[in-house]
């Protein structure tokens, strides 16, 4: 079997910085809105972390590429 | 990353979850329900809500108000007086044996308009209080919550070094790798990763706003002793002004917003109580604006006079008390967001659990999981 190469940092911690990102703009975006735009935008960025986790976690059943 | 700062990462990882998660988990569970506490009471019936009249329907004076309650309760005294954060059509009196903080207290809602006692709801019983007491302090008051607090600084330690573990562990998988196909160790352990990397903010920012919120109280008592006393120092050696001796409520709150243009009440703290001094009702403004709405300007008026003694801005602390409380509520961007928290909530669960799981079974196939670092493919021992 071949022997799989190390993750370099950013393939590490691209998605993870973000979905990190998106989380604080959607944290933070909301505080300043009452109903408006803000609030939208928060809903949309604090929806990624959800997605991502359900997506990867629950949703994509077949592949276990990159494990060995 | 060298073995023995895996080593010493790991160790701290496991020691700062291990004690926390129980509480944590505890937290988490009884947090679910308190998202969605105006629903919950909704559903329930015991959300009062005040019967529609024209806008234009005339307000009974606030002292008539006060009368009302106190009739309900003649052996109580009057902490505090607040109206729902959407309506100004209602108020909520207060009322508890003695000015000092307590349990004990009895609310009664009275019509702003038609000065109907609308409903008395019990906040201090079902299950919506329990959750509420086991969430904030355990039932055990200011020492319950400053160990919570405790408990949420172990969390963000937990959290923290997870991150630093989460790179020795993906060196060799993909983005979201959940090996479903091996032992159900390696799978819980991926899915540990995978939900901890994506709920890392938000957990972190609810974790810190709630231990912040634990130190709530002893922020107010600091602030009392290091810029109230000033204030009061005219008045030492006063006893707190008897009820027969107080000038009117009303008059006292026109005076208050006349102070503070472009603002509108939250509550209203008597003489004596936590919130106030034994010579003023303060009068707690908040703002029209999104974020200024969060923040709180009290104005103290002197509660024989009826004039303003000051209107003392908020230090930064309290500021930031104030607004660490919707970022750990989850309450400001209707109920997209509500639900959002809530699906956080159960990620954040399932982190946890999954943590316990695996140092439960830590020792049965030991080795396979763990990262090895780039120096020596050896493992690290000892997480998890």
């Amino acid at each position: 079997m071949k022997k799989p190469s190390h993750r370099s940092t950013t393939a590490i911690w691209g998605w993870p910085l973000l979905i990190g990102l998106s989380s604080g703009v959607g944290l933070v975006s909301g505080l300043f809105s009452d109903g408006g735009a803000g609030d939208v935008l928060a809903g949309i960025c604090l929806a990624v972390p959800v997605a991502v986790g359900t997506w990867f976690g629950w949703l994509r059943r077949s592949s276990t590429t990159g494990s060995r | 990353m060298h073995n023995k700062t895996i080593r010493i990462w790991a160790w701290l990882h496991k020691w700062s979850s291990l004690v926390c998660t129980v509480f944590m988990l505890l937290l988490c569970i009884t947090g679910l329900p308190l998202i969605f506490h105006h629903e919950i009471g909704h559903l329930l019936g015991t959300e009062v809500e005040a019967p529609p009249m024209p806008a234009d329907t005339p307000r009974i004076s606030l002292d008539k108000v006060l009368q009302i309650a106190r009739a309900q309760h003649p052996d109580r005294v009057v902490q505090f007086v607040s109206q729902p954060e959407d309506s100004e059509d209602l108020w909520f009196v207060t009322m508890t044996p003695t000015p000092a903080p307590t349990d004990d207290f009895r609310s009664v809602a009275v019509d702003a308009r038609t000065g109907a006692v609308l409903a008395q709801p019990r906040f201090d019983e079902g299950f919506m209080w329990v959750m509420f007491k086991l969430h904030v302090d355990l039932f055990a008051g200011l020492a319950g919550k400053l160990f919570l607090g405790l408990m949420g600084l172990l969390l963000l330690v937990a959290v923290v070094s997870g991150v630093v573990l989460y790179a020795p562990f993906m060196r060799k998988l993909d983005f979201g790798t959940v090996r479903r196909d091996r032992r159900p160790r390696l799978k819980w352990l991926d899915l540990h990763n995978l939900l901890g990397i994506v709920t890392l903010v938000w957990l972190f920012v609810v974790g810190a706003t709630g231990m912040i919120n634990t130190w709530a109280d002893l922020m107010i008592k600091y602030w009392q002793y290091d810029k109230l006393s000033v204030l009061l120092a005219p008045y030492q050696g006063q006893a707190t002004v008897p009820v027969g001796e107080r000038a009117s409520v009303q008059r006292s709150l026109d005076v208050a917003l006349r102070a503070a243009p472009d603002m509108r009440l939250s509550f209203v703290a008597f003489p004596g109580t936590a919130f106030s001094s034994p010579h003023h009702t303060t009068f707690f403004l908040r703002g029209n604006q999104p974020l200024t709405s969060r923040l709180l300007q009290p104005v103290l008026v002197d509660a024989r006079t009826a004039e303003v003694t000051a209107s003392p801005h908020l230090p930064w602390y309290l500021t930031g008390l104030l607004v660490s409380q919707p970022l750990h509520f989850g309450d400001y961007g209707g109920m997209p967001m509500k639900i959002l928290w809530a699906l956080l909530d159960i990620a954040s669960i399932i982190v946890l659990g999954s943590g316990l799981y695996l140092w439960l079974r830590k020792g049965q196939n030991s080795g396979q999981h763990l990262p090895k670092t780039p120096q020596a493919e050896q493992p690290a021992e000892g997480i998890a």
